[in-house]
């Protein structure tokens, strides 16, 4: 099985003999897409496609295949390069023509004749991804250990030892401290021409990490859109259909990694700059943000990509596929969970149903400005000045696959920068804690909230939240004018009394029980609970939102007729308003047990549910008289 | 498409094997000549391309030199300018061409008829016209702005060749056209030789459309300038001395290098030349970042941005923040070999040359800038549009594509339909009276979630130039202007507020009834005047705020009280609220069919497919193209039926009020009718306001008052609620009860004083109905301003 390593290893072996066979036949592209997405079709053999979110840059082998689960945080300016150029050999005359596609550099051991008929410009666009923003530990670790490239028995691979570089030692032998001492022992010899020099690239590229980390005095600002995320960021050059792909889409991306250092001595040779008059057409900060050091943002040319569902690994890339298997025992796997919350949320079974609920709304269409089937709850009653907060929020965390909590704190209200904002001065949108991943969870911590005062920025980052919640969109601040990005993002508001923020649906948290020691509480809780079990909430949560749904005839007859009779009876009981969430929760609580029609019951069912929800607002008010 | 290095062989070809058109056809081009004259005159000169000396070389910077002999002082002495818009001349000097002299025809005299303020330049000179151009002459740039449309309308294969090979193309026009200056006013001087700039290239609107086939190219693109750079002053002549015998020589830029001389000629002397800098010849270069507009963006990805530099005079033409159409040259640089590096960058920079800036400005409702609003509108979608625009349910269609997602409504939909298209503009300066404002500003007072916030959401989301606020968080300078320190200049600069950032569009103020007194009181001129007068740090000045109030206001005690007037119910001052033209009352109807058609509605709005209701709706951006046509070109007038009936409406709602002793109309509600009608006249398309205009008018206002204006107390239409505050039953009754109590005090008699309280006990046992505390002393006020009594303290004092 030569050509399986051949197609990881060295795919840009594979990609000049297509170019080579093709004799500049334009259709030598398409070729080369369907060769690897044949290839990729297989799962397994996706599998042994080492990951860059697993394996940190310096461990992968440069211009090898490798994937990348990211998303795309901002767009480049489209660039124009080299699509076929010739080469002359100096000695003998002769010309050769090749191909500069998935490349960064066009590698010239010869003369480059640069102004020949035969060459080609060709355009391509370049994406700044990151890691998925907020992705959970539990996701990472789980695609992690289902990515064979790191586990798979290495006596397969004997064979064709001599080819291959230090990532399959690294397969035997796991743990990372081990890596390092391979690497730093030449790994046989490689037959991959064009590569440049494997061995300084292996000893070059970590050398080059510790001067970024000791030399560089200000470190390179990766511009991840939340606080305190780690991981590679790479710019992806897309060559074909970038019109398809959106801002906050998440992708998994198969391409080549280009680590050549001479990218990054391009960019940092201020000498040579000096000599192009030309380049002044970049500023430094531009020229920082837009050639980073290969070793710190490596460059992945694109040859196949898909845009992720969802990044849930229990789930199957096309979530459909799974649902009806597992729909079968949706109910039972329901019971669970709102048992599992109920004890979370200190024995409130209403609140934990409608936590449920939540979880698994998303916004499936938009009628002109309005978001349908957006969800946000307010859980009210949250003891001031605990960790309770910060307990559910683990527990959420444990079961969605990315999420993000943001402490309504007033140093963070003051200081955080939630919306994305362009920076015209380095040409990068600058990213926000509200540029999010669609289906991401943000769960926003009221009971931080304190005394004082907040400034312009303040008020600006609350006006977000609000217009967040209210119509699912963020408006990307540039500078001359805003721009409106939709988005699906799920709001989750824990406060003492009701929010300041607007929200579709508040519940009055009622503990049932006060345990004396919170955290143990919870971590009690959550140890007992088993992994497959846990895993089938994960399951749960994730399919139920792909789900389609649909309202018969029928039962709107009923609805309607159910509607005008509560009007009829007492008109302020219901408004128009009321009868939006009560179709949202009717909706959401059918599909929570996997039906995908309204059904009388249901209905009367989130009326019931609504009633008692109500009920209890009602009855705060009554105790705490000035409770809004 | 070749690389960008190979274009000039190809040009070269081509060339070579075939001239340039203007030689064989006739050629006459028509040419606008647009030499400002302190910014006031322009000058269409339609211009014969021909006589052009092809057999020259393209020294088309000093023809001088080639007229030796005949008598042209003037021409010898206008100092060359170099164009490094345009790239190396060098390259275009080796362009050999055939030797081919043409006669172009006489232009026909018809070109006469090019109006007062032009003057033909052709073949047939009118002499009278001739002193006027000498001025333009000399006080004018030397510039030929040519619009590339005009120029494929007459001969497509010279427009070909002008998009695909400006730098060899633009200076042969260059030499055209300075030769025939030269020739007609041999003795005008002029700062250097006349430039021709084409724009309006069709070749490339948008920046995401560029592609590597348009470099090198002409192209025309729109955008917004986001950076400008400092001046760069770039080398286009080299000076070198010999530092050992003094010879000096020149050395032109070749592609943006300089060749430094490595021998003297004069010495031999190898790597003796010196660059001398103060000697060498500087031109002045700007770098200007161009962005992508936001209404050419694809929806969830991020704009584009392009590099583009402007030489000379271009420099500093334009500011961050200008929307501008650019044409230029697209170019890419060629990759450059490192001896020292075995690999090279495979990617290209590239940039624009820019020729020609032609700003913008983002005026999709109301266009004043002819020819940029003709690109908005495709002849298909007119064709649409007016075919829309001629059903006869227009009217009803466009109302219910507003805002589909909010239920019924209709004739709110409608009024703020109304307020899109707006009134006719009108001006009566002449008479002393300003202009007459056009905008419909509309108030919604009603229940809370009665989706009133939904509905201005959505008007904000469709107008281009619309701002959102809301009262409770906006002060009264975040509404017209602030005087703020700039970080970096450290000057004052004023920064506009919603209100004037929304001239020409639509205000949304939403929680209007919470805004504080002082904040409400800048809208009495803005909603009047359309005006803005600010005062502040030293900045006097009037802004222009031609923009429509669309007002949402909640009632004081959150719920509608029917027993009240509107202005009790939302505490709004009455001059502001009269300065309203339409105040809609959105209430929960509470009847039975409503509510079933309401639930049907949200339900459908749950379950129906996109497509389902696309085929119910026209979709947004029609409607948004609909009233961006209209606003721009339709300008109804009142017909004399149109008038008569408003006449007679206006007396009618006079009259309605006179039989009760009230006036139920005032001239501003006239006004009101006009702009309604005439904004009903637009949604037809109509350059006339008709009858049917005025009755949808008078149908709508009324209903609008019948909701807003009426006394709870009679169920009467009383205007006066909203414009003085107060309906005339409760006035009349404030009156009898004066006088009651005036009857009663005089029938106790010649008491000089009483006490209040005694007083009022009376009156209660007195009357019928139930008299406040609040009713007793309104009375007892009227009765002090008649100077019958006096009260001081608890007692009442007769005069």
């Amino acid at each position: 099985m030569p050509t399986v390593h051949d197609w990881i290893n060295n795919p840009l072996g594979i990609v000049e003999d297509i170019f080579a066979q093709s004799n500049c036949s334009p259709d030598w592209e398409t070729k080369v897409l369907e060769y690897f997405k044949e290839k990729l079709k297989d799962n397994e053999a996706a599998s042994w496609v080492p990951s860059l979110n697993d394996v940190p840059v310096h461990y992968l082998k440069a211009n090898s295949l490798v994937k990348f689960r990211c998303f795309i945080q901002d767009m480049f300016d489209p660039e124009f390069y080299m699509g076929v150029y010739e080469t002359v050999d100096p000695s003998s005359k002769s010309k050769v023509l090749r191909s500069g596609k998935y490349k960064d550099v066009a590698e010239c051991g010869h003369q480059v004749d640069l102004n020949t008929k035969n060459a080609v410009t060709l355009e391509r666009q370049t994406f700044y991804c990151v890691p998925i923003p907020g992705e959970s530990p539990w996701v990472k670790e789980s695609y992690s250990c289902s990515n064979p490239a790191r586990v798979v028995p290495s006596t397969s691979y004997a064979p064709c030892r001599h080819k291959r570089s230090y990532e399959e030692d690294e397969d035997m032998e796991t743990q990372p401290h081990k890596q390092k001492e391979q690497l730093a022992g030449p790994q046989g010899t490689t037959d991959i021409h064009g590569s440049g020099d494997p061995k300084r690239l292996e000893t070059e590229a970590p050398s080059s990490l510790s001067n970024a980390a000791s030399g560089c005095s200000s470190p390179l600002d990766l511009n991840f859109p939340l606080p305190g995320e780690k991981g590679p960021a790479c710019l992806v050059k897309v060559y074909e259909e970038w019109e398809l792909f959106k801002v906050n889409d998440i992708l998994e991306v198969y391409g080549i990694l280009s680590v050549d250092p001479v990218l990054s001595v391009i960019s940092e040779d201020k000498d040579s700059s000096l000599v192009d008059p030309m380049d002044c057409t970049e500023s430094v900060e531009e020229q920082r943000v837009h050639c980073p050091p290969a070793s710190l943002v490596p460059r992945l040319h694109m040859l196949y990509a898909h845009r992720l569902q969802h990044n849930n690994p229990l789930l199957p890339p096309a979530a459909s596929e799974a649902s009806s298997g597992f729909l079968n025992d949706v109910v039972s796997v329901r019971g669970e969970l709102l048992g599992y919350l109920t004890h979370v949320l200190l024995g409130d079974a209403l609140a934990a149903e409608y936590l449920i609920l939540h979880l698994i709304s998303t916004v499936y269409a938009r009628r002109d400005v309005l978001p349908l089937g957006k969800f946000t709850l307010n859980l009210s009653g949250c003891p001031h000045n605990s960790t309770y907060t910060e307990q559910l929020y683990r527990v959420i965390q444990q079961l969605i696959p990315s999420s993000f909590r943001l402490g309504m704190s007033l140093h963070n209200m003051n200081n955080l920068r939630l919306v994305p904002r362009k920076d015209y001065t380095a040409n990068r949108l600058l990213s926000g804690v509200l540029q999010l991943a669609p289906n991401t969870s943000l769960f926003l911590d009221e009971t931080q909230l304190e005394q004082g005062q907040l400034d312009s920025t303040g008020v600006r980052n609350i006006t977000a939240l609000g217009n967040l919640i209210s119509w699912q969109k963020v408006d990307y601040d540039f500078n001359y004018h805003q721009m409106e990005f939709p988005c699906n993002i799920n709001v989750l508001i824990a406060s003492e009394g009701k929010s300041l923020l607007p929200c579709d649906c508040h519940v009055r948290l009622q503990p049932q029980l006060a345990p004396p020691n919170l955290e143990q509480y919870i971590s009690t809780i959550q140890v007992s609970l088993s992994p497959s079990l846990l895993n089938k909430f994960r399951i749960y949560l994730s399919l139920l939102r792909t789900l389609d749904y649909s309202i018969s005839e029928e039962v709107t007859k009923a609805v309607e007729d159910d509607f005008v009779e509560m009007r009829k009876d007492d008109p302020q009981s219901i408004s128009a308003e009321d009868l939006h969430r009560l179709l949202v929760v009717a909706r959401l609580l059918s599909l929570s047990v996997g039906h995908t029609t309204l059904s009388r019951d249901r209905w009367m069912r989130a009326k019931h549910l609504e009633t008692l929800r109500t009920n209890r607002t009602e009855q705060q008010k009554c105790v705490n008289g000035n409770e809004p | 498409m070749s690389s960008p290095s190979a274009t000039p062989t190809k040009g070269k070809r081509t060339r070579g094997s075939n001239p340039p058109t203007p030689t064989q056809s006739e050629p006459v081009v028509f040419m606008k000549l647009m030499v400002v004259i302190n910014g006031e005159i322009c000058c269409s000169l339609p211009a014969p391309l021909n006589e052009i000396d092809m057999s020259s070389p393209l020294t088309y910077g000093t023809p001088s030199s080639r007229v030796e002999g005949t008598p042209r002082s003037g021409l010898r002495g206008t100092p060359v300018r170099q164009r490094p818009d345009l790239g190396s001349v060098r390259k275009a000097r080796q362009v050999d061409l055939h030797s081919d002299h043409a006669n172009g025809p006489e232009a026909p005299a018809s070109e006469h008829s090019v109006g007062q303020k032009l003057v033909i330049w052709g073949t047939d000179v009118n002499v009278g016209t001739c002193k006027e151009k000498f001025q333009i002459n000399v006080v004018g740039d030397p510039v030929l702005n040519v619009n590339c449309e005009h120029l494929q309308s007459f001969d497509a294969d010279l427009y070909r060749q002008l998009i695909a090979y400006p730098q060899e193309v633009i200076p042969t026009f260059d030499m055209a056209v300075n030769e025939l200056f030269f020739e007609r006013f041999p003795d005008s001087v002029i700062e250097h030789q006349i430039q021709v700039r084409p724009y309006n290239a069709l070749k490339t609107r948008n920046m995401r459309n560029l592609n590597p086939e348009d470099i090198d190219q002409l192209i025309t693109i729109s955008g917004m300038v986001i950076r400008t750079s400092q001046l760069i002053p770039e080398m286009q002549e080299a000076f070198f001395r010999c530092q050992v015998c003094a010879f000096s020589t020149r050395v032109e830029v070749d592609r943006g290098r300089i060749a430094e001389p490595a021998v003297c000629r004069n010495c031999n002397t190898t790597h003796s030349m010196a660059l001398i800098h103060n000697r060498s010849i500087f031109s002045d270069k700007q770098m200007i970042k161009l962005q992508e507009s936001p209404e050419d963006m694809p929806a969830g990805q991020t704009p584009h941005t392009t590099v583009v530099y402007a030489h000379n005079d271009l420099v500093d033409k334009v500011q961050p923040g200008d929307r501008v159409n650019i044409t230029g040259i697209y170019r890419a640089v060629p990759i450059r070999l490192n001896p020292r590096q075995s690999n090279v960058k495979s990617v290209y920079k590239t940039h624009i040359d820019a020729i020609h800036f032609r700003k913008t400005h983002e005026k999709r409702l109301h266009g004043l800038d002819e020819e940029a609003e003709e690109k908005l509108f495709t002849e298909e979608r007119v064709r649409t549009l007016r075919e829309l625009a001629a059903k006869p349910d227009v009217y009803e269609r466009l109302s219910s594509a507003l805002a589909p997602s909010i239920y019924e409504h209709e004739d709110i939909k409608k009024g703020i339909l109304l307020q899109l298209f707006g009134g006719t503009r009108k001006d009566f300066s002449q008479t002393g009276r300003g202009g007459f404002r056009a905008e419909i500003n509309i108030l919604l007072c009603g229940d809370p979630g009665t989706s009133k916030s939904q509905l201005l959401q959505y008007v904000y989301n469709l107008v281009p130039r619309g701002q959102y606020t809301s009262g409770k968080g906006s002060s009264a300078v975040g509404l017209t202007a602030y005087v703020m320190k700039d970080p970096e200049t450290r000057q004052l600069v004023l920064q506009t507020g919603a209100l004037v950032l929304s001239d020409n569009g639509i205000c949304c103020i939403d929680e209007f009834d919470k805004m504080s007194d002082s904040t409400r009181s800048v809208l009495h001129e803005v909603m009047e005047q359309q005006t803005l007068s600010i005062a502040k740090a030293g900045i006097i000045c009037q802004l222009n705020a031609r923009t429509s109030v669309l007002a949402a206001a909640n009632p004081v005690e959150s719920q509608w009280n029917p027993k009240k007037t509107t202005i009790e119910n939302i505490q709004l001052p009455h001059t502001l609220l009269s300065r309203f033209d339409l105040i809609f009352l959105m209430l929960d109807p509470q009847d039975e069919a409503y509510d079933r058609r309401l639930a049907h509605h949200l339900v459908s709005l749950y379950y129906q497919s996109e497509e389902q209701l696309e085929e119910e709706f026209l979709d947004m951006a029609m409607l948004k193209d609909y009233v961006a046509y209209a606003r721009s070109y339709i300008e109804p007038r009142l017909s004399e039926e149109a008038s008569q009936a408003l006449i007679k409406a206006y007396v009618d709602m006079r009259k309605i009020g006179s039989g009760r002793g009230m006036v139920s109309a005032y001239p501003r509600q006239l006004e009101s009718l006009i702009r309604l009608a005439e904004a009903h006249a637009k949604v037809r398309f109509s350059d006339k306001v008709e009858t049917i205009d005025v009755e949808e008018a008078k149908r709508l206002h009324r209903e609008a008052l019948k909701q807003s204006a009426t006394d709870p107390r009679t169920g009467f239409v009383d205007i006066s609620i909203l414009t003085t505050g107060m309906s005339a039953t409760a006035r009349k009754r404030k009156e009898e009860l004066a006088q009651a109590l005036k009857r009663l005090i005089q029938s106790k008699g010649k008491v000089p004083t009483m006490k209040y309280q005694q007083l009022f006990d009376d009156l209660r046992a007195q009357s019928d109905v139930a008299i406040t505390k609040d009713m007793f002393e309104e009375a007892l006020q009227a009765l002090t301003d008649e100077d019958y009594l006096t009260v001081t303290g608890k007692t009442v004092r007769l005069l």
